[in-house]
């Protein structure tokens, strides 16, 4: 079921503007933002701490709503100015910066959760096909474990397990790999290039990690401090397949360092706004 | 820790018999079995020596433990009450009953109350104000209330122990909703999870560890509310026997019904705490890694 189809997956975000409005003081986390995403493309999205990032995430996956502008998905509208707030549907599917696997069930439990909510396959078969994924994801013996018994690396590859089993249009990552160590970190991402290699699925992926954003990517989207804009597209023409052998290219040096003078000016701006709200 | 290789685990964790006996053995091995015996004897020592011994001010009028101990062991009890006399098993017996009951009602609707409280906010807020003005009104306050509305000794009794029950178990299972990590329920929408999926698949199982803190606490406070309400207004059971054995100035029968409610009601924390443990394996394991 997960073929490699790339012609689905298209994301079009059109001036996408979203203002909060805590405690009566309007806050614009999104600023007439637009990016077009093509079907089966992996993007990245970097910029300072709290600039909107995740607000795009969660206008895309239908966890908040948008101000103003529209959301397409394969061409069809998401949320607009009739529908603020997109329905939360299983083609989009969110890997969460914690890791929200349900500690109460396995991880072939959880796998299987999805098919068997949305009346997709009988238990027995989604726990069937949760196990053969988990195998193929290198991970089969943890299957009748629970989430709290295993390392961090392997709750969040069943976690991807989990997205990919619904076949979903698009994968949604929110910093997923943020609280690893560089090492595990490593071997996450040669698992999602693996899982990219085979799904193509279209990937939207916030970090703050810029070589991690280069070494996954097709595209880097550099976004402002808050209100968030996009300041700057690093296109990656580094070939795939890629592997831990491409960290140490001269592309990929000169890449990062493109997308570092680029995100480091708007590093400056968010720290020095930061401190004058404090002061 | 990292998942480079494959981590074939050939041997399995040892489980049911074999699992207790080596727990007993580890358990063995920890100062922790040992110390607890000599605290044990530790108080009873002292006991012994501030009414019996030395028999001091104040406690010279109490029932000291070897006196205590002998007529509970006797088999033919001087105070006509030991472990020897069905009557002991009776007041046990009645007292045990009326919690049962008492503590199923409370669970039966406290629960189910608190996960749809914690669950709809509607419903919440309908309730709320309510539990809220109800629940800091002490047992004893209850009594009279409880004696015009049902009729005979049993109901009312089992009914004051049922509400102390209740407002614990409602509360802690509404706290154990909202405890639930709202990014469970959005990967539970995510995934396609229709309301009753939510409800059956994050909200039952989140509340879970919450509810069974709720339900130790609520048994403890379900005795402490029947004793009360036996002192008050009983016939038979443990609360019933103190008052009498009191009147009767049988001090010696008051430090048995005593101290047989302390183990009843450690008995009765020690099996919900299993029965929680049972249903909540995902937390045993992953807690056992961490060394708890």
């Amino acid at each position: 079921m997960t073929s490699a189809s790339s012609n689905r997956g298209a994301i079009s975000i059109r001036n996408v503007t979203k203002i909060y409005d805590p405690e009566g003081v309007n806050v614009m986390a999104v600023d007439d933002c637009s990016l077009e995403i093509g079907a089966g493309e992996v993007c990245m999205i970097v910029g300072p701490s709290g600039c909107g990032k995740t607000t795009l995430l969660n206008a895309i996956a239908g966890f908040h709503s948008i101000t103003e502008g529209e959301i397409y998905l394969d061409g069809e509208m998401l949320c607009g100015p009739d529908r603020p707030l997109a329905n939360q549907g299983a083609d989009r599917m969110v890997v969460f910066q914690h890791g929200a696997l349900f500690p109460w069930k396995t991880l072939a439990e959880n796998v299987a959760y999805g098919p068997i909510v949305q009346g997709a396959m009988s238990k027995a078969e989604a726990i069937d096909k949760a196990g053969t994924m988990l195998s193929e994801a290198g991970i089969g013996d943890m299957a009748k474990k629970y989430p709290g018994e295993v390392s961090s690396g392997m709750a969040r590859r069943a976690e991807i397990v989990r997205a990919l089993i619904n076949d979903p249009r698009v994968l949604l990552l929110d910093e997923p790999y943020r609280a690893m160590d560089a090492l595990t970190k490593s071997i996450m991402h040669e698992s999602l290039l693996e899982v990219y290699d085979r799904t193509k699925v279209t990937i939207f992926f916030i970090t703050h990690d810029l070589e991690e954003a280069i070494f996954l990517g097709d595209r880097v989207v550099v976004m402002t401090t808050r209100p968030a804009k996009t300041k700057k597209i690093v296109d990656v023409d580094i070939p795939r397949p890629r592997d831990y052998t491409t960290l140490s290219s001269n592309r990929f040096r000169e890449l990062v360092q493109e997308a570092k003078d680029a995100v480091h000016e708007e590093a400056v701006k968010a720290f020095e706004a930061g401190e004058r709200e404090l002061a | 820790m990292t998942d480079t290789t494959s981590t074939t685990q050939t041997k399995k964790p040892p489980t049911g018999l074999t699992r207790t006996i080596y727990d007993w053995g580890t358990s063995l091995k920890s100062p922790t079995p040992y110390l607890m015996t000599f605290g044990i004897f530790l108080w009873i020592g002292a006991y012994y020596l501030f009414v019996e011994g030395w028999e001091l001010p104040r406690f010279n009028k109490l029932p000291g433990p070897v006196e205590v101990i002998t007529e509970f062991l006797n088999p033919d009890p001087d105070w006509g009450m030991s472990l020897f006399t069905a009557e002991f098993y009776d007041h046990v017996f009645v007292s045990c009953r009326r919690i049962l009951i008492a503590f199923a009602i409370a669970t039966g609707v406290g629960v189910p109350l608190g996960l749809f409280m914690g669950w709809s906010k509607t419903f919440r807020d309908y309730s709320f104000p309510i539990l809220e003005t109800l629940r800091p009104i002490p047992i004893l306050a209850w009594v009279p209330l409880a004696i015009l509305m049902f009729s005979g000794l049993e109901t009312p009794v089992i009914y004051l122990a049922t509400l102390a029950s209740l407002f614990v178990t409602t509360l802690n299972t509404l706290l154990g909703v909202d405890s639930i990590d709202e990014e469970y329920f959005r990967a539970a929408n995510c995934l396609g999870s229709k309301p009753h999926h939510v409800f059956m698949h994050i909200v039952v199982p989140g509340a879970l560890p919450f509810i069974f803190t709720g339900l130790q606490i609520s048994i403890g406070v379900a005795w402490f509310s029947l004793v009360a309400a036996e002192m008050v207004s009983g016939e038979f059971g443990l609360g019933y026997l103190i008052v009498d054995a009191y009147m009767n100035i049988t001090y010696v029968i008051m430090v048995i019904a005593m101290l047989t409610l302390g183990f009843v009601g450690w008995l009765s924390s020690a099996l919900v705490r299993i029965a929680g443990n049972r249903l909540m394996q995902w937390r045993v394991r992953a807690l056992a890694l961490e060394g708890r």
